[in-house]
């Protein structure tokens, strides 16, 4: 018996690694490679069927490694299984289709969805699953540890400690799991310098670095052109402050991104400065510094924003204001999206976002035919977590309004914000989401729903706000949520006695029940009608993108 | 172009002698001009729409909108750009505000 016990090998990962760093020795290739043998590193210290995880999310990517993988010779790297938060340069998707990799595990596929789903059809992929952030990031440490990770960062010194600035996003998380189970780190820099202003991550964790050709693209991601926001936002905005934010004293939340939170974000300053909400409501976020919050911060609405990521032109904003956001002693901005998802879950009172499509349960979906895109954070962030152990008076005020008043738990509050019909006339709500037959083509076990019903507590749209939490029965919620579909063909289909008995309930709140005048709602309410305006509030420390820049 | 007219019973307005516009002809967006008719006991519009294929949502949502305010007596023009229903409601009840700010001052 002894024997067979000093026979087992207990560190076959550890020579795994030196083997592989010892080709890469052999080969000349030092710590700091040159961009020209990239490829070549690659070639030499991935080996077929590795768990490989490119650093993307929807804003920072390592795009020169990704290109640079995408070069490799399918002959020397296939059926590598990728890991990724996010499918979003065409490099991503030709890796699958020259045969380098064959299986994906990834969280949001938005920029190259159509293209993913060409791949699923033509049996070039094999999908995992499709997982929120916080799930993928999970993976890396239980059952997708990664192999080799090639990561981005904003700087290195000589020795390859590596400074990630206000991007950091991803980077901690994908490099802890690769660096402390015998993986390989290998980042791709902007810039080579003599000290970096932080150590994001040690030196002694990178295997290999690079100064790319061109430094990592980031996409302005949260930049919304307040010209773009229209009455119809505002007016849904005048409801969510008035109809849930104000009476739920909703401190502690998340905002999505797109036009309806830009609404509400450019309203605080006006309209909730006139309700006198000015301290009460939106005090601390989990949020990406998007620019349509600086007339609140200005304001002084804002105590504090943690972030998922930065976002670009915001950096100098960012600086002058640390007292809100989280800043290093260098001055800028470190983000971490595994923190600030895990603020969004626990630590948030409310999540409020929008979808593509919503059924009469209440279960939403942003993945439609032909369009595998994915979730990113958005499950997490709204979604009712039972690990939850702490109140507030929003937590402890739903769970009542949930149980008709005994509690042994509070509850999350999760809005949907939608206009009833999307362009082209397309109705946001639905008797069926397209995620039930998305599901039958990838074969998967669940159909992608981003948001399950019963998550969610209110759904806000012109015509009014449904709260779920109060109906009682599933019929009750089906009339709900036809009582606020305006005139699709789900509302157009309400039962008009009982909508009306569900107003009576305070169920069903419309704009005049809650005391907003929808006639108001012009964009004389916004704090600022223009990007041109968000750079006055910044005292020109906001430096917008070239393509927002219309003056 | 495809124009749809609708006639519906509705409260009487008071007192209104002058015309109102309201909304921009864009994409997306919709126009509206008000004027009096002589029979007050009748709200009337005539629907000037690029897109075809809507008249029940059309007649759904005037129907509510001359049910909820008392509009007898106008008539409503409407030159639209492919609104959707929740911007035709929004301007026909700014139209409304306009009308009634107007009657006031």
């Amino acid at each position: 018996m002894k024997a067979n016990i000093d026979k087992k090998v207990w560190d076959t990962q550890k020579t795994r690694r030196l083997t592989k760093l010892n080709a890469a020795k052999d080969k000349g290739l030092e710590k700091l490679v040159p961009s020209d043998r990239t490829i070549e590193l690659l070639e030499t210290v991935l080996a077929p069927e590795d768990k490989v995880c490119i650093e993307g999310n929807n804003q920072k990517q390592a795009d020169f490694l990704s290109e640079c993988l995408s070069q490799c010779n399918n002959e020397v790297l296939n059926d590598l299984h990728i890991l990724q938060s996010v499918l979003a340069l065409p490099s991503h998707i030709d890796i699958f289709e020259k045969g380098i990799a064959s299986k994906v595990d990834f969280s949001f596929s938005g920029p190259q969805a159509l293209r993913l789903a060409k791949l699923v059809q033509q049996q070039k992929i094999q999908i995992g699953s499709i997982h929120t952030y916080l799930e993928l990031y999970g993976r890396y440490f239980i059952d997708l540890i990664p192999n080799v990770c090639l990561i981005t960062a904003h700087a290195a010194d000589a020795e390859g400690n590596l400074y990630t600035g206000p991007n950091t996003e991803d980077t901690p998380a994908i490099v802890e799991a690769t660096a402390f189970k015998s993986g390989i780190v290998i980042a791709q820099v902007n810039e080579l310098v003599d000290s970096v202003p932080r150590v994001d991550i040690p030196a002694d964790w990178v295997d290999f670095f690079i100064v790319a050709p061109k430094p990592n693209y980031i996409e302005p991601l949260f930049t919304r052109d307040p010209a773009q926001i229209t009455e119809v936002q505002i007016l849904m905005a005048m409801m969510v402050i008035k109809g849930i934010y104000a009476p739920y004293q909703i401190k502690r939340l998340n905002h999505g991104i797109g036009f309806n939170t830009a609404a509400i974000e450019l309203l605080l300053p006006t309209y909730g400065a006139e309700l006198n909400l000015k301290g009460k409501i939106c005090t601390n976020w989990a949020l990406n510094p998007h620019p349509t919050m600086i007339p609140a911060i200005e304001s002084g609405f804002v105590d504090s924003i943690h972030s998922f990521g930065s976002e670009v032109g915001m950096n100098e904003y960012i600086q002058s204001r640390p007292d809100v956001f989280f800043t290093g002693k260098d001055g800028s901005m470190r983000s971490n999206r595994a923190f600030s998802q895990t603020a969004g879950l626990y630590a948030c009172d409310l999540f409020i976002g929008a979808t593509l499509q919503i059924d009469l349960q209440g279960n939403s979906s942003t993945a439609t035919v032909d369009r595998i895109a994915g979730f990113g954070g958005a499950p997490n962030m709204g979604s009712d977590p039972h690990g939850r152990r702490h109140s507030s008076y929003a937590y402890l005020k739903a769970g009542k309004e949930a149980t008709d008043g005994r509690v042994v738990k509070g509850r999350k509050l999760v809005v949907q914000m939608v206009e009833t019909y999307r362009e082209h006339m397309d109705s946001v709500f639905v008797e069926e989401l397209d995620a039930w037959q998305l599901q039958e083509k990838m074969g998967s076990d669940f159909p992608p729903i981003m948001i399950y019903g019963d998550d969610v507590t209110h759904i806000v749209t012109e015509e009014g706000i449904a709260n779920l939490l109060l109906c009682r029965t599933p019929e009750e919620r089906e009339q709900a949520i036809r009582g606020v579909a305006g005139y699709t063909p789900i509302g157009m289909q309400r039962d008009h006695e009982k909508v009306k008995e569900l107003r009576q309930r305070g169920i069903i709140q419309r704009p005049e029940d809650i005391g907003v005048d929808a006639s108001k709602a012009t964009r004389d309410l916004l704090a600022a009608k223009s990007v041109k305006d968000l750079v006055k509030w910044s005292n020109g420390t906001y430096s917008p993108p070239s393509r927002f820049r219309n003056w | 172009m495809n124009v749809l007219n609708f006639d519906f019973i509705s409260q009487p307005i008071e007192n209104i002698r002058k015309e109102v516009i309201c909304g921009v002809v864009g994409s997306g967006n919709l126009e509206v001009l008000v004027t009096p008719l002589a029979n007050s006991e009748n709200s009337k519009f005539i629907i000037d729409t690029s897109v075809t294929g809507f008249d029940h949502i059309w007649e759904a949502v005037l129907q509510d909108f001359s049910s909820r305010y008392a509009v007898g007596g106008l008539e409503f023009k409407v030159n639209d750009m492919g609104a959707t229903p929740a911007v035709v409601s929004l301007r026909l009840s700014q139209a409304i505000n306009i009308l009634e700010d107007e009657s006031h001052g």
